[in-house]
């Protein structure tokens, strides 16, 4: 596999980004927790680029402010202050937090910087109230071991989480600012990945180092990684948001094939002599064509006073509508990018027609007003003029890139794997000094109190898992990658219940109740320790664990003790249980007459099917055959 | 190089000399055991003379200290920052015109692009560069009179001020804007409120919260908000326009008299005190919200009273508060105090006679409330009827700041004690509320 990308020319950076569960936010003092439920206050606000330090403007904020978006902000008390509301100065850096960052880059190796400086990066689509991301690095130059590979950490930042968006409509977005402000530690390797594998080898090896410090908060959406993919002649691209560490070496993959497939299509403009100077906004109104159109989408658009307007692409016959991965066309990428430009909510092109209503007659009409040849493509919108034009524009501009390049662009990542255009990618000049917090000095005694207490390593950790738990290899392989790692001794020492059980549980159970769509995040550490004590006293069996887990996901304020009756999983006394079994041997005559002894296999698996959960398995398999005893003599 | 621009200081300052290089250069700094490159950083002035700031490739600012075993070497010569204005918009002259005095403060800034701080706006051009909306709201002419945080701004900049409203209004036009920092900007707007009378167009004073370096700001909405009110506004008085809400929706016109900031650092921080706001703008509309108010145009001829006296102190009551202050204010020859006493206007007993000494002196005594919500009413206990005994006069339900400031502005207009009095006790531009209503409340 290695050598097909080496081929092909991979390079891929990862930037690891994980929620600290420090007391506090990272500029103040608010708990980092979210809320559920109505907010108590809402207020909008819009924000305007301003210039950056080397005096430049973002084209694609420019851009976003003319869009004129109104942002609308939720918060409740709780989890926002005046800070997140930029309506008050930030307080100063979080001291906890900054510590986790310095403890994690001292486990990575890196250089500490001697004097922090906050910076403000611009972030302008409303997912910070200030319009900006405060971040500021603390540490450069680490590395990760993996397996004896070493991969350099170029740098380990400091920075706040942004606001979550809840909904988006036209011209207004909702975002809920409870998250903003949890401190993230970012962790950025060198573009120096050369596979798929290794780059989900390098996000794993990061994750235990961060989960190492028993700070990492954990639960969907508390670890984040973008990943920057280039190949040869393609280009840089950065995919953002990705949740699932296993989804990391398919993005890559289906990246690399995105951006070979867009190169594919360039050779064959070239062969088609297809000009850039051919390209030109020469947008046509066809809507006289759709006057009786069967397509839904273009009546409603025209009953609506919208029009149709087109453009000619040359040269482009079949290459819109060439798959590049799964979901993935030159056709739909355009669509995004009309949908970023233009606001529209699609637009048709001729590789994809006849469909949606639209007849062959139509099309024909279409072609020969924009005097279309049979190798060009056309592409249209149904929208008002300024929308459109803006569309069609960006589908142009597109088009004269697909000439040249792959362009470098954010793209945002789906659950399968393949992603989507997010925007185009921010300039370099997007960062400038926070100046209203302070630069300020790392002491080295405090370096070198930091120094003292450093997590053990992963590597260290299995082999005392195996010492001082006994657990086997593989499952300390586990227990450490889980993101249970904390709370694992915990537990074990709490409950007195087998590490082995509490191991199984918290990684191959939790895992495969996940595979089955048990909403696992949602379980509290709480709920976990207050199962395995009940466990522990006697007052629930370990085969009912899984059980238990599923109904506790789907019970968020209740304990162990309701599922108990919820499930009616109360153990069965020694009594109860002898006459369950009694009575199952009763029911069974004719087999124990039949095989006597070698029976009790059977109605083992029999009472237990019946009694699963409500008892111990050992205590059965006593009872079975002392049971047959007294039958059979 | 230029250190003293740089904020780089002493050492450091030589051996940057020394590499020969300046901001914005690539320079490479060796030390024991590393080498770190990047673009050469101004220092701000809190920032210590033991470490040079660079800016990595990343885009991230550090702080590498320097030791006596450090090198720095000039690399390379990094992009030079320079301010590239956005192209100008049209400009259509059959908009009404406005003037925007400025006095400083962050709402007539913008981004340093050096240093990522902020400083003046200077030109119309500059402030069509940033806020292109203006262009389409009226025809901006731009008079730059000072660039002061407005805690340094005196009595002196008032008369200014006033003196330079005047000349623009006397040329003719469709309002002022006065663009100050929001510290002492409910002084000047009460200062501006009695120097300049029978108005012939609005003069909006404008401030922000937020810095202009920031997306977020609340500088550009209140300055549109501003120059559309001076443009179109049917009131002709002296407003303070901010936000009047966290949400960036409608701008608050406050009246000159009756408005304090009232909040350190919220966008809403001003607030009308005793009274209602005079109006609000929502979507570009203005929608009055007090039933009197003087109309544009009612008078054609400005007159300008611009002068202050200095010699006139705001005492706050507290307990155990020293009389001798007043002793000294008085052998100062102070030729005004006015007190921010307790509750319905009362202060200590043990300061009644040094009040008596004073009033003796000639000195004019106004009593207003620390309070500032409500108004002032003493004759309920025997400690208020003494005050008024002793010649202290009961100023209502005037703000302190503003019975200041009129006082100072009375005893630039008249030495004669007995007509200040009178005056001080006068309603001249809406300092005093004549009802107190239902739902005025903090």
């Amino acid at each position: 596999m290695t050598s097909i990308y080496s081929e092909i020319g991979l390079k891929a950076g990862l930037e690891v980004h994980q929620q600290l569960d420090s007391r506090t936010k990272l500029f103040c003092r608010c708990r980092s927790k979210l809320f559920s439920g109505d907010p108590i206050i809402t207020f909008m606000r819009q924000l305007r680029p301003t210039q950056s330090e080397l005096g430049q403007v973002d084209p694609a904020a420019l851009f976003e402010f003319r869009k004129g978006v109104r942002i609308i902000y939720e918060a409740n008390d709780e989890s926002s202050c005046l800070v997140e509301m930029d309506e008050e100065p930030p307080h100063p850096l979080n001291r906890e937090a900054t510590e986790i960052a310095l403890t994690v880059a001292l486990m990575m190796k890196a250089k500490l910087v001697d004097e922090l400086h906050i910076m403000r990066k611009a972030v302008l689509d409303g997912s910070n109230t200030t319009g900006f991301q405060r971040t500021c690095v603390v540490a450069t130059d680490g590395e990760i071991d993996l397996k004896g590979k070493i991969v350099p950490i170029q740098h380990i930042s400091l920075e706040e989480d942004a606001a979550r968006k809840m909904e988006e409509a036209d011209s207004i977005v909702r975002y809920r600012i409870d998250r903003l402000g949890i401190p993230l530690l970012e962790v950025a390797t060198a573009p120096v990945i050369h596979s798929p594998q290794e780059a989900q080898e390098t996000a794993l090896a990061i994750g235990q180092v961060l989960r190492a410090t028993g700070k990492a908060k954990r639960g969907l959406g508390t670890i984040r990684q973008d990943i920057n993919i280039s190949i040869r002649d393609g280009a840089l691209v950065e995919i953002k948001g990705v949740q699932e560490l296993e989804l990391v070496s398919k993005i890559i993959e289906l990246e690399a094939q995105r951006q070979l497939g867009l190169l594919e299509i360039r050779e064959e403009l070239e062969r088609r002599r297809a000009k850039e100077k051919d390209f030109k906004d020469d947008f046509r109104d066809v809507s006289a064509i759709f006057q009786h159109t069967e397509c839904k989408i273009i009546r409603e658009a025209l009953d609506q006073d919208k029009r149709v307007f087109a453009v000619r692409l040359p040269k482009f016959a079949d290459l819109l509508g060439r798959e590049l991965v799964s979901r993935t066309r030159l056709g739909s990428e355009m669509a995004d990018i009309a949908h970023f430009w233009g606001r529209v909510g699609g637009l048709f092109h001729t590789d994809e027609l006849p469909a949606y209503g639209i007849t062959n007659e139509e099309i024909n009409k279409i072609r020969q007003h924009l005097e279309a040849e049979s190798l060009d493509a056309i592409v249209f919108v149904a929208d008002n003029l300024r929308n459109a034009k803006d569309a069609l524009k960006a589908v142009i501009r597109r088009a004269r890139e697909a000439l040249k390049t792959v362009p470098e662009e954010t793209r945002g990542a789906r659950v399968d794997g393949t992603t989507r255009y997010l925007r185009p990618r921010p300039g370099a000049a997007r960062m400038y000094p926070e100046t209203d917090v302070p630069s300020f000095r790392l002491s080295a005694d405090r370096v070198e109190k930091l120094s003292g207490c450093i997590p053990e390593l992963p590597k260290v950790r299995i082999s005392r898992l195996v010492e001082d738990y006994g657990l086997n290899t593989k499952l300390a392989k586990q227990m450490v990658d889980s993101e249970y790692a904390s709370l694992f001794p915990m537990i074990v020492k709490e409950s007195a219940v087998s590490a082995t059980v509490v191991a199984v549980a918290l990684t191959e159970t939790i895992k495969a109740l996940k595979r089955d769509g048990v909403d696992v995040e949602r379980i509290s550490d709480t709920q976990l320790r207050d199962l395995f004590i009940l466990i522990g006293s006697g007052r629930l069996a370990k085969e009912a664990i899984p059980e238990v887990l599923t109904w506790l996901a789907e019970h968020e304020d209740d304990e162990g003790e309701e599922a108990i009756e919820a499930l009616g999983l109360a153990m069965l006394s020694r009594k109860e249980l002898e006459i369950a079994v009694e009575e199952i041997v009763r029911e069974n005559t004719k087999l124990v007459e039949d095989r006597r002894m070698g029976a009790a296999g059977i109605l083992m698996g029999l009472a237990m099917k019946r009694l699963r959960g409500r008892v111990e398995a050992k205590q059965v398999g006593e009872l079975v055959k002392k049971q047959l005893k007294k039958l059979v003599g | 190089m230029s250190t003293a621009f740089s904020g780089y200081k002493r050492r450091v300052a030589r051996i940057l000399e020394k590499a020969g290089a300046e901001i914005g250069d690539v320079i490479q700094i060796t030390r024991e055991n590393d080498v770190i490159e990047g673009i050469l950083i101004p220092r701000s002035g809190s920032n210590d003379a033991k470490h040079v700031t660079v800016k990595l490739s990343n885009g991230y600012n550090i702080g590498v200290r320097i030791t006596p075993k450090t090198k720095i070497k000039k690399v390379g010569t990094g992009p030079k920052p320079a301010f590239t204005r956005p192209p100008l918009p049209k400009q259509s002259m059959d908009l009404p015109k406005v003037v925007i005095v400025s006095t400083g403060g962050t709402i007539s800034s913008r981004v340093d692009y050096r240093t990522g701080g902020v400083r003046p706006a200077l030109t119309a051009n500059d402030l069509y560069s940033v806020v292109p909306e203006l262009s389409e709201i009226a025809v901006v002419d731009t008079d730059v009179i000072s660039n002061l945080f407005s805690e340094n701004v005196t009595v002196k900049h008032w008369r200014k001020m006033a003196a330079v409203i005047a000349k623009h209004i006397k040329k003719g036009l469709a309002g002022i804007v006065v663009a100050h920092g929001t510290d002492t900007m409910g002084y000047s707007a009460a200062a501006l409120s009695f120097a300049l009378q029978n108005l012939p167009v609005p003069v909006i004073v404008v401030g922000s919260q937020r810095s202009a370096d920031r997306p977020s700001s609340d500088a550009a909405t209140n300055l549109i908000g501003a120059v559309r009110a001076a443009a179109y506004a049917p009131f002709a008085e002296v407003a303070v326009a901010m936000h009047e809400t966290a949400s960036d929706e409608t701008i608050i016109f406050h009246r000159g008299t009756k408005t304090r900031k009232c909040h350190t650092s919220r966008r809403d921080a001003f607030r009308s005190i005793n009274t209602s706001p005079l109006a609000r703008m929502k979507n570009g509309q203005i929608e009055m919200l007090l039933e009197s108010y003087r109309k544009r145009g009612a008078y054609s001829k400005l007159i300008l009273k611009p002068n202050f006296n200095e010699k006139v102190a705001l005492i706050k009551f507290h307990p155990s508060i020293d009389p001798n202050i007043i002793e000294w204010y008085v052998s100062e020859s102070y030729k005004g105090i006015i007190l921010e006493g307790t509750g319905l206007g009362h202060v200590g007993r043990y300061c009644f006679s040094k009040i008596r000494d004073a009033i003796k002196n000639s000195i004019v005594v106004g009593m207003t409330s620390q309070c500032l919500w409500g108004r002032i009413s003493m004759n309920v206990y025997n400690q208020g009827r003494d005050l008024l005994a002793l010649g202290v006069i009961p100023l209502d339900d005037m703000l302190p700041e503003t019975a200041l400031v009129k006082l100072m502005w009375i005893l630039g207009q008249t030495d004669d004690v007995e007509e200040a009095k009178s005056l001080l006790s006068m309603n001249l531009a809406d300092e005093f509320s004549r009802r107190t209503r239902i739902g005025e409340t903090a």
